[in-house]
């Protein structure tokens, strides 16, 4: 993580008394804080009253908490800094728990200030009262309830420490109203850490050197890279690229590490897992040799973990020390950060002692992956006449070839569901930072907002974000925050008139019974920007299809793009739940030799 | 070969038994810094991730009553277990996590307080028993006993079975205090 903080805020001066709502604030200013992304009630009042009377922090006004989270997790992820969150007491702190698991599990550096009832009333069900902390603390990594004025500044110091440190993540203070009201200290970050709180960062180089003679006896080597890598900052990914290019060896990324190593470098094999491609899962599965970077075997990656890469020497390197051994059992694991973790391993892999890398074997695994890939896992037919329907699969390929065609540095969120997946797997990305997506949680609703942090981070840079027609609705209500700070995001709706992938799984695990799934009285998504002050797009054609992304990408202020696409798609290539790499189910382009869906897999998620 | 990974070790350790698959009951010491919230943390990580809590024990334990030592005693597989101490090693108020059971040899102690209700030969044969595994009587009346023991727990489940039908009434435990044998500390 970048710990740098900007040291701005004057020295206090100790004749003037704060109220705790102006500490809270020079304590935001002192560790660089720019933006806050919140939304006002009865029990943060004193700090919006703080807010309005200074100028160096800009609030974002959304339009619902849970948006709140997300715009400061996009604005998070897109920058590598601390995303900072405002929100009232009660319910204002509830709808933001979806956005701070969210952040848990992508591992999203925040801190969210919540406001609570004064703590004489803490208890007595208070009018807007819950137990925040009891609600938030298995959706945090961390939290606090401030009782005392002089924990304040202290306690806003440690949890901006706390969330972009070792395995970063979502912090939450719990702010009292007297707190804010009354008299508070000022006190400077305190330079030592808290005893119990010491993560590792520098990796043992033991656990390095026998990583890399197992790397150099591999004759079937493969980079496992995961969002650890991007969450070690741009050099980290710099250092992979080095990395990877010194070893020659192949190189796959989990869905949170897209953009660590770049998309179109030939070594790429493309995303792994559930959705991943048929040369990166059977590399998965074959290889000798898998180096684990920043990643953590999640199940969407794994599939049945028993059949997971069945015989590979497997390298853990991981921040977080309850990664290792969580699902995988590995064999040599490395605790540490994964920029000082991959340096570690150039230098040991530069000192070439030992034999040499079997070249030729090298060079027989690629001849294997190529014959993987000359598969074309990712081909899909579309029907080129100009009344054919768009396939949503084209229109994805399309806003990313021609956002790429404008030049300009883009940064894509997504909602989830189908959409989600072929946006992972058509676009491409050269550099970390610019793909927003929900991993972990796999939360509807996180692609606008996101896109809102992400504009306010990179007020110059086209930002777009992928979604589907259900997932959308549930954070539209964001249109009226991107028309209020005029923010030119591109929201681009793949309308499947389905929650397509609950659809997909209907069709393959469910005898095609669709049950609720389909998206029964949408709006006119045209009509409905025009309401909120954006542009609205539609394309019904192949023929409308490349002049309406152009234009809305050419328009200067917010789009709303319906793309009406088919229906009845679905992604490929697909590992259902229980089944291995080597059991992958491909699209009707590629032979069909898919895995049966066993009863067990059907109770999986 | 497993590797160690330095000062937080991510050893995976083996069940007494040695074998990987065979559920044991290990003894957990934690050291937090004693602040409001922390035993929720603690237990919460239990019922939240499906862990087993046989027993814990919470007390402060320095001076100034800055840290606290939380005893658990758990059951699982070795890799059940292992996680278990890696995840409450990632909780921020958590200074020191050890699986007395797999780190050496330990003390195990808890106390119970067994209330037995009771007249005649039953009676007799009660205090008879409390003698025998040097129970005290903290409570007498002409028709009941309390008595307090301090031991291992399977000493403390046999002093009860017994007891039971000796006219037994309640059963108070405070669960396991722990220490490393030998100079060695946490
Ligand atoms: C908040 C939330 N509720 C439910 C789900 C389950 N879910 C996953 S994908 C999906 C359908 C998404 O539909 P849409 O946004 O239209 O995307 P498509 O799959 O059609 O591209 C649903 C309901 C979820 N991921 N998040
Ligand atoms: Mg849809």
């Amino acid at each position: 993580m970048n710990a740098a903080t900007q040291t701005t805020a004057a020295q206090p001066n100790a004749s003037t008394t704060l109220s705790g709502a102006e500490v809270l604030l020079r304590a935001l200013e002192e560790q660089g804080v720019e933006v806050v992304f919140g939304y006002p009630g009865g029990a943060v009042l004193p700090i919006y009253d703080a807010l309005f009377q200074q100028d160096r922090i800009l609030h974002i006004l959304v339009r619902h908490e849970q948006a709140a989270v997300h715009a400061a997790e996009g604005y998070a992820r897109s920058t590598g800094r601390v995303g900072v969150v405002l929100v009232t007491s009660g319910p204002g702190a509830t709808n933001a728990v979806t956005g701070l698991l969210d952040a848990l599990m992508d591992s999203v550096p925040l801190v969210c200030l919540s406001g609570q009832v004064p703590v004489q009333l803490i208890g007595n069900d208070a009018f807007q009262e819950a137990d925040t902390t009891g609600i938030t603390r298995p959706a945090t990594k961390y939290n606090y309830l401030v009782k005392k004025p002089e924990d304040l500044a202290r306690t806003v110091h440690e949890a901006f420490e706390i969330a972009r440190s070792g395995r970063p993540g979502p912090v939450l203070i719990d702010l009292p109203k007297n707190i804010t009201v009354g008299p508070a200290p000022y006190a400077p970050p305190s330079t030592q850490g808290r005893r119990s709180y010491q993560p590792r960062v520098e990796p043992d180089r033991e656990a390095v050197r026998e990583a890399v003679a197992a790397m150099r006896r591999g004759k079937r080597p493969l980079f496992y890279v995961g969002g650890g890598v991007i969450n070690a900052g741009p050099e980290a990914c710099e250092a992979l690229g080095r990395l990877v290019h010194m070893t020659g060896f192949p190189c796959t990324s989990t869905l949170m590490g897209l953009g660590a190593f770049p998309s179109s470098d030939p070594q790429f094999v493309g995303m792994l897992g559930m959705h991943g491609t048929y040369e990166a899962n059977l590399a998965t599965h074959d290889c000798d040799v898998l180096i684990a970077l920043g990643s953590r075997f999640d199940d969407r990656v794994t599939g049945r973990v028993d059949a997971f890469s069945p015989r590979s020497f497997k390298i853990h390197a991981d921040i977080d020390p309850s990664q290792i051994n969580k699902i995988i059992t590995v064999d040599v694991p490395i605790i540490g950060d994964a920029g000082r973790t991959i340096a570690a391993m150039i230098e040991e892999w530069e000192r070439a002692e030992g034999p040499a890398p079997d070249a030729a074997a090298l060079k027989n695994w690629w001849e294997h992956i190529e014959g993987w890939r000359a598969l074309d896992c990712l081909r899909f037919t579309q029907d080129p006449a100009p009344d054919a329907i768009i396939k949503p699969q084209k229109a994805i390929q399309r806003i990313y070839e021609l956002a790429l065609e404008t030049g300009r540095d883009t940064y894509v969120s997504t909602e989830v569901g189908q959409h989600q997946m072929w946006a992972a797997q058509f676009f491409k990305f050269e550099q970390p930072n610019r793909w927003l997506t929900s991993g972990g949680l796999g939360t509807m609703g996180y692609g606008l907002p996101a896109a809102v942090g992400a504009q306010l981070a990179h007020p110059d840079a086209l930002i777009i974000d992928v979604a589907g027609e259900a997932s959308t609705l549930m954070n539209i209500q964001e249109l009226g925050t991107i028309a209020q700070y005029r923010l030119p995001v591109k929201l681009f709706i793949i309308n499947n008139q389905y929650m397509g992938m609950v659809r997909q799984w209907q069709e393959l695990l469910h005898g095609s019974r669709y049950s609720e799934s389909y998206s029964s009285a949408l709006p006119d998504f045209v009509k409905l920007a025009e309401s909120f002050h954006a542009k609205g797009f539609r394309a019904r054609t192949m023929a409308e299809l490349d002049d309406t992304i152009r234009a809305a990408l050419a328009h200067d202020g917010a789009v709303v793009v319906d793309l009406c696409v088919a229906e009845g798609e679905n992604c490929f290539p697909m590992i259902p739940s229980g089944a291995a790499h080597n059991e992958m189910i491909l699209g009707p382009e590629q032979e069909a030799q898919g895995a049966v869906v066993t009863n067990e897999g059907k109770m999986l998620v | 070969m497993k590797h160690a990974a330095g000062a937080s070790s991510a050893t995976t350790s083996t069940s007494p038994s040695g074998r990987d698959n065979d559920e044991y009951r290990a003894v957990i010491s934690v050291l937090v810094d004693n602040e409001s919230g922390v035993l929720a943390r603690v237990v919460g990580l239990f019922s939240g991730r499906g862990y087993n809590i046989e027993s814990l024990t919470v007390a402060p334990v320095e001076d100034d009553g800055a840290r606290s030592r939380i005893n658990i005693v758990t059951s699982g597989t070795p890799a059940i277990i292992e996680q278990i101490r890696a995840q409450l090693d990632r909780l921020v108020p958590v200074c020191r996590v050890a699986n007395l059971t797999t780190l050496g040899p330990h003390i195990a102690r808890e106390m119970v307080l067994v209330k037995v209700v009771s007249t005649g030969e039953a009676r007799t044969e009660a205090l008879r028993i409390a003698e025998a595994f040097r129970a005290r009587a903290v409570d007498t009346t002409a028709s009941s006993f309390v008595f307090e023991l301090t031991g291992a727990s399977e000493k403390l489940d046999s002093f009860v079975e017994l007891m039971r039908p000796l006219g037994l009434a309640e059963v108070s435990r405070t669960g396991v205090a722990a220490l490393t044998r030998g100079p060695r500390s946490l």
